[in-house]
């Protein structure tokens, strides 16, 4: 909502020399933020001139200038070129002296032009940011009409257009639909600076003398589809105009002030409408009486019915919207109620009867038909938040004077007023409550007096009943009992105590509220984390990537939406489960309308954006979660919320919302190592990607092993392994896959070749985590080292050669390293020798050569009878 | 060598003559003290120490001596052959603790040649400050909960006391999963966690919950689509707003410094009521809202009794006003920091908690925004686009 300051002046007592930003900051103070403060940004020398002479000069472009002699109010006469044609001599027009600055930093000096000095410049309405009319310059007496009668040669421009005058706009919420107005503005105003509304505040509705006598044009309410039981049109005002003069135009004052506001000046009849909409909050629609046919008739849409809406757009109708129609029975359609009128109906040039509606329409059924139409208009704007419902009738008043005032015309004596205000409900405030909820001790007639500030009419307090419970105070004293308050008709937001408690906080003001820091019971989130603290999961997150990053990674956070084709860059099959994602109704970006069944899918994004900022080495990983939809999704039920929910409801509410593991990724390329002065460096390879996807799993006490995994694509089918519970209850169950980027996926997804990658889930290793883990005692006896090289055939995975020979060794067996691997003539064609290294220790003795020896042979008969393994060189 | 002496003569045994022996010890040491290297000092020592040195032969003599002699000459003998030995032994420590010098000399390295053996990682800065802000709360004795990004309407919206009419809900530009009459959305905020934990733990609670959320902006400096939030719950019996800023006021200053200074705005949320914004006073320009031209706060108003009055004493346009405005607060001196507020009783029914017993306040930080006015991060882009830089400029703190 923007507002001039001085319009705002007139409804409510701003401080004497007070600035927009003095303006902006008292209504910070009551909750209305401040959006931005315009205007204001004409300077310097801006004066009346009139024009003594305008000499016509034909150009050799085609264009006519006009070389002008002004009266400036000097001595001398000005010389200005002026390339407008609305003007001649003996016209005031509104001069720029060189050193006046006109909005966008516009700086006048005088130039050399068309053979001239042109010393100023004279203006039009769309130079001084008046407006868009830029049809030639302001001729005043046009402009301003009599207003323009006092005006003399030097006068100050600026004072006399009002170009000091600065706009205030302030961002609404939802809840204050009132302050779409002047005087909701007002009246909060009054509040921020801690005045009294009585006398600091001039309702303009006040005093305002409404027609008692029925008025001509019928209006029927007649909604047979109420929306949740409450009617569309609540009330219904109507009142004809007759004889308006249409070739006159709105007052300069009211079209400056509509153009303050960001509206756009059309004619008197919609100037006037608009104007009492911003002034008082009451949107009204002006329609041409003699396009209107009989009673007008509120009611749903019919079927297949279709509106031509004011914006020219011809709109099919929904049988929930609410239109206003003429014609026997209401067959015609000529507005959609609270959000637009027709173009059948609409006032032209050629109106001179015009009636005006101003009614109060549902603010649910209004907002479902401007969204369903995409047609916010000022008017749902408002309905939408709720409007006053008792000014309907003086608000039409306020609009019947100004088109009689501008327009000429007699309005009839009568008013249609159709329904009637709502009857107030009356909320009950016990006496203690906004103590209890803002912890001021705010004494009882602090209380009563800052909620008749707001309008409420307030009666009972301590000592009193609760009118609503209808049950008698429990004890006495002054802090038992309640108060009865009935909010004013502007306040439909004013439902409950809280609300009540919040007017009575935010007008004390909130920097009275004192700062004391809460004890809190530790581990009130019950059984997830007992004594407080963080969750497993949380934990995870934290030991994960400190690990990653101190093992040279770099984490990186991606957007979830990725491209439908990004799954056969990846090259899943048809059929693959990560091919089945969410899709987002209203993308970002319409190529991107899934959401991520991988973090793989997005990160090689991040990787191509490094490398295309000329990183040669990148590691980078990501912790986040990626959204797996049930084949079969129902959708999410709605219950109520008046109520806690059954424990079904919950249940269903909760099973709608799709599995959501928490992921980590990794994706490398270029060198692990760099080359530098002490070698070659070392790119990363898919063992890298192995190795870190095993340390995921050692940070969180869950052992990974790595199997071989030929159809995980986007991987590598020879160079990727997949990640399994390495024991305890959850053994082998699949966490994730590590490796090299199959060569087509690196094409495809246009990432360097050999780009290692890893992908684990982490809720998988979350569920198999293990108690505290438990040390035991060291064993102190000497440790026994023995080496062991065993041939076996090369497509034999050495991590199966290396579990035989734990599982033979048996309990003695305190490490098994694998420290050398060779191939060639000396063990044969398609075989390989694998060495281990091997310790033992027993925990209560120092292991004699025989029993070690025994363990030995028994790994090595285990790993042969497994494997096939045999010793080399036996 | 002599006859052993039998007969007790009392003969004078040459090589044992005092003279001789310490002119054999002279030698010896003269010899020692010349060795320049251990080699040489070995020589020395098995030509003056060993079993056919002087003064070993002459202590095989000492048997020729009459008994009365023997003690004497022996005691003697044995002082002499200690001198020697002394010598060499001290002569040994000096020469290997050159021979150790001068190869440590040899072993020198260049240190200061850069290796890269070890590549450097780092965390994203918006998980360092997330963690920062659990670490807070837990710090006390809050818990921390999470939920999940994409969200029942429910929980989103219906719980939360967002009508389904309600401006309101359009306000914050959600993105619908399709076909959005299946009610689940990416969620706009954390405080479905909210209705979760209030579901699922009842009051007392005591939880904050991090995350991130959408909504449909462009990306541009200042927004992302894609953003983090710690949201903040507490219901007890007897909570209070003073509560409510007392948290604020507390993780303001562990946030962003001792003396920051906060402000609480009236606004509106549909589940909190009372409501309010929270800004905290610009760290970049101390609240005058005017940066110097050297980038530092200007000086700050004298005498003011209140941090609003001192930022509305110097606007960023005040003529008097030297220097630039602040770019970080747009020159307000204040920043936005989050939405706050009391519960609403409609959540807590909603919930199953009884409003009349039981209070509560809720919260709501940026952790984008926080990490911008923090550190002095100018676009937010750099931390949605994983350019690795970006991390590593903090490395594993922030």
């Amino acid at each position: 909502m923007r507002v001039g300051v001085s319009w705002l002046a007139e409804v409510t007592d701003v401080a004497d020399g007070a600035t927009a930003e003095d303006v902006a900051a008292v209504l910070v103070r009551v909750g209305l933020e401040e959006e931005g403060l315009h205007g204001g940004d004409v300077s310097g020398p801006v004066v009346v001139g009139r024009v003594l002479s305008a000499e016509p000069e034909p150009q050799k472009n085609g264009k006519t200038i006009h070389w002008c002699s002004v009266d400036v109010g000097e001595e001398e006469p000005r010389g200005i070129v002026c390339g407008a044609q609305n003007f001649g001599a003996g016209d005031l027009v509104v001069v720029s002296l060189p050193g006046a600055v006109l909005p966008g930093g516009f700086a006048i000096a005088a130039r050399k032009t068309y053979g001239h000095v042109s010393d100023g410049m004279i203006c039009s309405t769309a130079e001084l940011g008046l407006g868009e009319d830029s049809d030639g310059i302001i001729v005043l007496a046009e402009l301003l009409g009599a207003a323009a009668d006092g005006a003399a040669p030097g006068d100050d421009a600026k004072a006399l257009l009002g170009l000091d005058d600065r706009v205030v706009e302030v961002n609404v919420t939802p809840d204050r639909g009132y302050c779409l107005s002047v005087r909701g503005l007002g009246r909060e105003h009054a509040h921020g600076r801690g005045l009294d509304v009585a006398t600091a505040f001039r309702d303009p509705l006040a005093g305002v003398r409404v027609p008692s006598a029925p008025g001509e044009r019928d209006v029927v309410l007649a909604d047979e589809g109420p929306v949740d039981g409450r009617p569309g049109a609540s009330r219904f005002t109507a009142r004809t105009v007759c004889g308006v003069d249409p070739s006159r135009p709105s007052p300069w004052w009211l079209r400056r002030r509509l153009v303050q506001a960001g509206m756009r000046p059309v004619s008197l009849a919609v100037d006037v409408t608009n104007y009492v909409m911003l002034l008082v909050g009451q949107p009204l629609h002006a329609y041409d009486a003699a396009r209107l046919d009989g009673a007008l008739v509120v009611r749903r849409a019919r079927a297949g019915e279709r509106l031509t809406t004011l914006d020219g757009v011809e709109r099919a109708l929904h049988p929930e919207d609410l239109v206003i129609a003429d014609g026997a029975e209401g067959a015609r359609a000529v507005g959609l109620a609270g959000v637009m009128g027709g173009a059948s109906t609409e006032v032209t040039a050629a109106t001179r009867d015009v009636v005006l509606e101003a009614a109060c329409f549902d603010p649910v059924s209004v907002a479902r038909t401007a969204r369903r139409h995409r047609l916010p208009s000022e008017a749902s704007r408002r309905f939408e938040r709720g409007v006053d419902d008792a000014m309907a009738a003086a608000a039409s008043q306020l609009a019947v004077d100004l088109l009689v005032e501008h327009g000429g015309g007699t309005a009839e004596d009568g008013l249609t007023d159709v329904g009637g205000p709502a009857e107030r409900p009356v909320v009950s405030l016990p006496v203690r409550e906004p103590a209890r909820l803002v912890g001021v001790d705010y004494a009882p007639e602090r209380v009563r007096a800052l909620l008749e500030q707001v309008g409420c009419a307030v009666s009972g307090g301590p000592g009193a009943p609760d009118a609503l419970a209808g049950t008698a105070a429990a004890g006495t004293g002054p802090a038992v009992g309640a108060w009865s308050v009935e909010p004013p008709s502007w306040r439909p937001d004013l439902q409950q105590a809280a609300d009540l408690v919040e007017e009575v906080a935010r007008l004390d003001g909130y920097d009275r509220i004192p700062s004391v820091l809460p004890r809190a019971v530790p581990g009130t989130a019950g059984g997830v984390v007992a004594g407080g603290g963080l969750t497993a999961r949380r934990r995870a997150v934290r030991s994960v990537a400190r690990a990653l990053a101190e093992a040279g990674l770099v984490e990186v956070a991606s957007y979830p939406f990725v491209s439908p084709e990004r799954a056969d860059a990846l090259g899943l099959p048809d059929g693959d489960e990560r091919r089945r994602a969410l899709r987002v109704a209203n993308p970002l970006r319409e190529e991107e309308p899934l959401l991520r069944t991988s973090l793989l899918a997005t990160l090689v994004d991040v990787l191509r954006r490094n490398v295309g900022r000329g990183a040669d080495d990148v590691a980078l990983f990501e912790l986040g979660s990626v959204a797996l939809p049930a084949a079969d999704r129902a959708p999410s039920p709605r219950p109520g919320v008046d109520r806690r929910p059954t424990a079904e409801e919950e249940a269903a509410v909760r099973a709608s919302v799709p599995h959501q593991p928490l992921h980590v990724a990794a994706l490398l390329v270029g060198a692990r190592t760099p080359r530098d002065w002490e070698g070659r460096g070392r790119s990363a390879d898919a063992r890298d990607a192995v190795e870190l996807a095993l340390l995921v799993g050692e940070v969180l006490g869950v052992p990974l092993a790595a199997v071989a995994e030929a159809d995980r694509p986007p991987f590598h089918p020879g160079r990727c392994a997949a990640l399994r519970v390495a024991g305890g209850p959850a053994a082998g169950a699949v966490v994730g896959h590590a490796g090299e980027l199959a060569p087509r996926a690196v094409t495809a997804l246009e990432v360097p070749a050999r780009s290692v990658a890893l992908e684990l889930d982490l809720d998988v290793l979350l569920g198999a985590l293990p108690g505290p883990p438990r040390p035991g005692a060291l064993a102190t006896y000497p440790v026994v080292k023995q080496d062991v090289a065993l041939v076996v055939d090369a497509s034999v995975p050495a991590a199966d050669v290396e579990a035989a020979l734990r599982r033979g060794a048996g309990p003695l067996l305190e490490e098994c390293r694998l420290v050398d691997v060779y191939v060639g003539e000396q063990v044969g064609e398609g075989r390989r020798s694998l060495a281990f290294s091997l310790r033992f220790r027993a925990a209560d003795r120092t292991l004699t050569g025989a029993e070690v020896a025994q363990a030995r042979e028994a790994a090595v008969a285990a790993a042969g009878e497994a494997t096939g393994a045999v010793l080399r060189g036996s | 060598m002599s006859a052993p002496n039998k007969d007790f003569d009392p003969v004078q045994v040459t090589p044992l003559d005092a003279e001789q022996v310490e002119g054999a010890v002279a030698d010896a040491l003269a010899a020692v003290a010349a060795a320049g290297d251990l080699e040489e000092l070995a020589a020395a020592s098995r030509a003056h120490g060993g079993d056919r040195s002087p003064l070993a032969l002459a202590n095989r003599e000492i048997g020729a001596l009459p008994p009365s002699a023997k003690a004497d000459a022996g005691r003697r003998m044995g002082q002499a052959r200690r001198r020697v030995a002394d010598a060499v032994a001290e002569r040994r420590a000096v020469l290997e603790a050159e021979r150790d010098a001068a190869v440590l000399v040899t072993e020198a390295l260049d240190l200061t040649q850069a290796t890269s053996r070890r590549p450097r990682g780092a965390r994203h800065p918006l998980g360092l400050l997330v963690e920062r802000v659990e670490d807070f709360f837990t710090g006390l004795g809050w818990s921390v909960l999470e939920g999940p990004e994409v969200e029942a309407e429910w929980f989103n919206f219906d719980a939360l006391n967002f009508g389904p009419d309600h401006p309101a809900r359009q306000m914050q530009d959600t993105f619908f999963v399709d076909p959005p009459e299946d009610g689940l959305v990416l969620r706009t905020h954390t405080s479905p966690v909210q209705a979760r934990a209030l579901l699922d733990h009842g009051a007392p609670l005591y939880v904050a919950v991090p995350g991130r959320v959408f909504r449909t902006d462009e990306l541009d400096a200042t927004h992302t689509p894609v953003f983090t939030q710690v949201e903040g719950l507490a219901v007890d019996e007897h909570l209070t707003m003073a509560h409510l800023r007392g948290v604020l006021d507390a993780l303001a200053v562990a946030m962003l410094g001792e003396g920051t200074v906060t402000r609480l705005r009236p606004a509106f949320f549909p589940f909190t009521e009372p409501s309010a914004e929270l800004d905290v006073r610009c760290p970049v320009c101390a609240g005058t809202g005017v940066v110097a031209p050297d980038g530092g706060a200007a000086a700050r108003a004298q005498g003011a009794a209140t941090a609003a009055e001192e930022a509305a004493s110097t606007r960023a346009d005040d003529p008097a006003g030297e220097g630039a405005p602040c770019r970080t607060c747009g020159g307000t001196g204040w920043i936005e920091w989050g939405g706050c507020g009391m519960v609403n009783p409609h959540v807590l029914r909603a919930a199953g908690v009884d409003p009349e017993r039981f209070s509560g306040f809720a919260f709501g930080m940026g952790i984008e925004r926080t990490l911008m006015f923090r550190n002095g991060v100018q676009d937010m882009r750099d931390m949605v686009e994983g350019d690795a830089r970006f991390s590593r400029r903090f490395g594993v703190e922030v």
